[in-house]
């Protein structure tokens, strides 16, 4: 009995945690539908932008590390701060800015190669970002603390101490992030769903040439949805941030949506939902469970073999498009 | 003339389908061998052997598998990482378990002991392609990673979870181990650097490697004409992997000394490798020098420029550096998505004209 609501409570924890692979997951999601371009960067980008927000928030000097080593001087902060509503506003406005580079530098110069040269120049793209945030904001572990509540809540330790006779330890902050990206998922559903800017990103889903047919603008929907992932990867960076500090390790969270993808398919929101949530759950009941008796740390590779294992019987994953191949 | 087929007349079906049918390239390829052989081990010094030439020769091993894989057969891996570590570990189980057995056996079994796991974790590809299949390989390079780390026997126990190269000799001169000098590494590299290039040109234009070209341009289509896809996949999992886990076992027994897997052979080996052979070329021989030596050659110069040049902090060359590589894997994909190769073989067909252009 003590077992099951141990597996209870790692049940719960494991859904938090498959919410912020879901969030993560719904980025690379949206770039893939839109343009194709299975975007390996987007956990730099949320690396990147959670570097950002530290850095406006706690008025860094950009470059500075690199200015002193060039001209000698010891340059480091403004000697300011930026209240949290603002920096994310200034960050998201840093993002787009970057969306529009990429597509300006990188996209535009790529179109109509194979889907695996977009993939390898993202790659590249991630290293050029995830050493721009090193030499922009310095490489050390920062804090950030934009309001979010942290820490046990209190409400549920009580309520299934009265049930159970076991109070349940679940993080605020997991429960916030929560509710955050349900918020933010419905937001996206409904602006493709309802929007004139949300139809026209679908229809270049769809076929990009039809869509230029009718007259719409290619390169401002690439933009369009770059700045969106770049947004999205925010949010995923402020979480993850909030949850266990800026540092180069939340860059790797991006390896962690991509078996996540493989479960609910490459083109599918709610197939990244729903696939997160299976390999939240799944990794963290599998160490809980099995961990112990092969010397744990499992959840290290258990998402790529549960991922692997199933695309062996449905290649094209749970909510995935059929795969057609003809000569 | 200077660099002419003609005058270079071919008498058999053997020399008409050589591998260099340009007298001058023959001539070329030669003297560097006889460099390599004859002139480097006498000069080298601990610096050029541990900085540039012993790493650039193992990792050109490991480009040439991961190329076999991806540049001929089409299968994207993100694995290699995992696969050298195979090597790595195979080798120093060998070699502590069998001291009497020459070291240069030890180095092929490993390879041969990776080819195995390589195909196991190859098996997959004959269900699913392209991102999915990259993916997939990743499960292999976390597994293996965890599993080298996790259970002790693979380490002998040792306290500190690292394993260390013995000494161990050829021709009573030690290759391995902390007496092994600067030639010594060098020409044991070398010698499967030369022998594993031959191995690797000669399959890839023999039936097997058309074989792995077909399925590389399109699958189904290469089904139809009746290459068997199961052979083909499998076998070019099967030959990179034995390539990489000679390179891994090189890389621990004779470069390293000592590793610990996390570090030594993490995910960012695998992309290390990748990005060689995109900058190299891929489906090229030649590439997987060029990419190897490229990368092998950057990080050196930039840090003797920017630190030692510039007095900048090595953290901040080091970032540099990222932005620089990243930077360039964009631009060579922009501008020349088939890399040095291609660069390289437009130079030669310019210079087979010169200095006539029609």
């Amino acid at each position: 009995m003590d077992q099951l609501i141990f597996a209870g409570e790692v049940f719960l924890n494991g859904l938090m945690t498959g919410v912020m692979y879901a969030l993560v997951a719904l980025g690379f999601v949206l770039i893939f539908k839109a343009s194709g371009v299975f975007n390996y960067a987007q956990g730099v980008l949320a690396l990147f932008a959670a570097l950002t927000l530290v850095g406006i928030q706690q008025g860094q000097i950009p470059f500075a590390h690199l200015i002193n080593a060039a001209f000698g001087t010891s340059l480091h902060h403004f000697g300011w701060t930026v209240p949290a509503v603002l920096a994310i506003a200034l960050t998201a406005g840093v993002m787009v800015l970057l969306a529009f580079l990429i597509e300006k530098l990188v996209l535009k110069h790529l179109v109509g190669q194979e889907p695996i040269i977009l993939f390898m120049a993202t790659i590249g793209l991630a290293y050029f970002l995830e050493g721009l945030g090193d030499v922009m904001w310095g490489a050390d572990i920062k804090t950030l603390d934009v309001g979010l509540p942290q820490g046990i809540s209190d409400a549920i330790e009580s309520t299934t101490a009265n049930w159970f006779g076991y109070g349940f330890f679940i993080d605020r902050l997991d429960i916030w992030a929560t509710v955050i990206a349900a918020a933010l998922v419905a937001a996206l559903v409904a602006f493709s769903q309802y929007t004139k800017q949300g139809r026209a990103m679908r229809a270049v889903a769809d076929d990009h040439q039809a869509a230029l047919s009718v007259g719409i603008s290619l390169r401002f929907i690439w933009v369009m949805v770059w700045s969106i992932a770049g947004f999205v990867a925010l949010v995923a960076g402020i979480m993850w941030g909030t949850k266990s500090g800026v540092q180069f390790s939340l860059s790797l969270i991006a390896l962690k949506a991509l078996p996540v993808l493989m479960l609910g398919g490459f083109t599918s929101i709610p197939g990244a939902i729903v696939g997160g949530l299976i390999i939240g759950v799944g990794e963290k009941l599998f160490e809980f469970l099995i961990g112990p008796m092969v010397g744990g740390a499992t959840e290290n590779w258990f998402a790529y073999v549960l991922a692997l294992l199933f695309l062996v019987f449905r290649p094209q994953g749970l909510f995935g498009e059929r795969i057609i191949e003809r000569v | 003339m200077i660099y002419r087929e003609a005058g270079d007349f071919k008498t058999s079906y053997r020399s008409d389908g050589q591998t260099f049918p340009i007298r001058l390239d023959r001539w070329g390829y030669y003297a560097v061998l006889a460099v390599a052989f004859g002139v480097l081990p006498f000069v080298i010094d601990d610096y050029w052997a541990n900085a540039v030439f012993v790493p650039f020769l193992i990792y050109a091993i490991a480009a040439l598998g991961l190329n076999i894989l991806t540049g001929y057969a089409g299968q994207v891996s993100l694995g290699t990482g995992g696969f050298m570590a195979v090597g790595a570990y195979a080798v120093y189980k060998l070699m502590t378990a069998f001291p009497d057995i020459s070291v240069m056996i030890h180095i092929l079994l490993a390879g041969g002991i990776t080819a195995g796991v390589g195909v196991l974790f190859g098996l997959p590809s004959l269900r699913i392609k392209g991102f999915y299949l990259a993916v997939a390989t990743l499960a292999a390079q976390f597994f293996l990673v965890w599993l080298f780390n996790k259970v002790p026997w693979f380490y002998n126990n040792s306290a500190s979870g690292q394993i260390t190269a013995p000494t161990r000799t050829v021709l009573d001169i030690a290759v391995t181990g902390p007496t092994a000098t600067a030639p010594a590494k060098y020409l044991t590299c070398l010698v499967f650097v030369v022998a594993l290039a031959w191995v690797a040109r000669n399959l890839t234009r023999g039936t097997i490697g058309r074989k792995w070209m077909a399925i590389r341009d399109m699958d189904i289509a290469a089904e139809i004409i009746g290459v068997n896809p199961l052979a083909a996949k499998l076998s070019a999992f099967a030959v990179s992997s034995f390539f990489i886990g000679i390179a891994g076992a090189l890389l621990f027994a004779v470069y390293l000394g000592a590793a610990e897997v996390g570090e030594a052979f993490g995910i960012n080996k695998s992309f290390l490798v990748l990005f060689m052979i995109i900058i190299g070329g891929l489906g090229s021989i030649f590439g997987s020098f060029a990419g190897a030596a490229f990368l092998v050659l950057l990080p050196v110069l930039l840090k003797n420029t920017l630190v030692g040049g510039f007095g900048w902090p090595t953290d901040l060359a080091a970032h540099i550096e990222l932005m620089v590589v990243g930077a360039l894997i964009v631009t060579f994909l922009i501008v020349e998505p088939h890399g040095l190769a291609r660069l390289w073989q437009l130079a030669k067909e310019k210079l087979r004209l010169w200095p006539f252009p029609h």
